[in-house]
């Protein structure tokens, strides 16, 4: 039994039930990714058409390979969320935009998937 | 009621729709940063791919890396790099209106502005950098 109100309980959380949970996730995600990318592009730049054996030394080291993992992670977040708000201003079909969000959660759950599994692999060698 | 149908049927003036609208800079930077957002979303498969590759098989990785070399590749490359640096000044300031500052007229202009003016030049500065670090130009 809960012991909070029931205004507390309500509160900020509006009628879809999360309240701002999007919104704030959304600038958390947001100020990761600034932060992280700009990593990530010193590190593409520096890496890009380099050897394989470059690539794995680079990332083999755990501060490298951690800060991708945390950018795939928060990217991941970051885009799912974004485009599930596009889905739901452009596309007004229930049918149609129930798919294409389950279709948003797959291909942002897949990019993460990919990436940090080829990460760990670079990352341990082998 | 008989009364009322006639002037509910009759032509309204309707809000301005976007194709007659005149363009403004914060709209325009508004969808353009949706249509970035957009690009890389999908632009995050590349980045993936790339990961993919290097994970798989020398072979396969000196494939895909000769692929981002052409013109075509680095064509898509300066664009994901202009998207992403779009993007990440589009999200600073919405941070900046976040807080509730700079919402009158003039700022919001001179924000938007500085979000494409700065955009390009950030991302022909990380280009020439590159261009410089690899020895293209003599």
């Amino acid at each position: 039994m809960s012991m909070t109100t029931p205004l507390k309980r309500a509160r900020g959380l509006g009628s879809a039930h999360e309240g701002a949970g999007h919104f704030v996730k959304q600038r958390v995600t947001a100020a990761a990714n600034l932060i992280l990318s700009a990593f990530a592009v010193g590190l593409i730049v520096s890496l890009a058409g380099a050897e394989l054996a470059t690539v794995k030394a680079t990332l083999a080291h755990p501060l490298v390979a951690i800060a991708l993992i945390a950018l795939i992670v928060s990217m991941a977040v970051h885009m799912r969320i974004g485009m599930q708000v596009i889905i739901e201003d452009y596309v007004h079909g229930e049918g149609t935009k129930m798919l294409l969000l389950l279709g948003n959660t797959f291909f942002a759950g897949a990019i993460a998937v990919v990436s940090i599994f080829a990460v760990l692999k670079l990352s341990f060698g082998s | 009621m008989a009364g009322v149908t006639p002037a509910r049927t009759r032509q309204r003036p309707l809000s301005p729709h976007l194709q007659i609208y005149r363009p403004q800079i914060n709209m325009v930077m508004s969808i353009v940063h949706r249509i970035t957002g957009t690009a890389l979303y999908f632009g995050a498969v590349l980045m993936a791919w790339w990961l993919f590759a290097a994970a798989t098989s020398p072979h396969y990785f000196a494939f895909v890396n000769g692929l981002f070399a052409t013109w075509p590749g680095m064509i898509v490359l300066v664009g994901f790099s202009w998207a992403l640096i779009h993007h990440a000044l589009g999200g600073l300031r919405h941070f900046v209106w976040d807080t509730g500052a700079a919402l009158d007229i003039g700022s919001v202009d001179l924000l938007s502005w500085a979000t494409i003016v700065l955009s390009v030049l950030m991302t022909a500065g990380l280009w020439l950098y590159v261009a410089i670090e690899r020895g293209w130009m003599h």
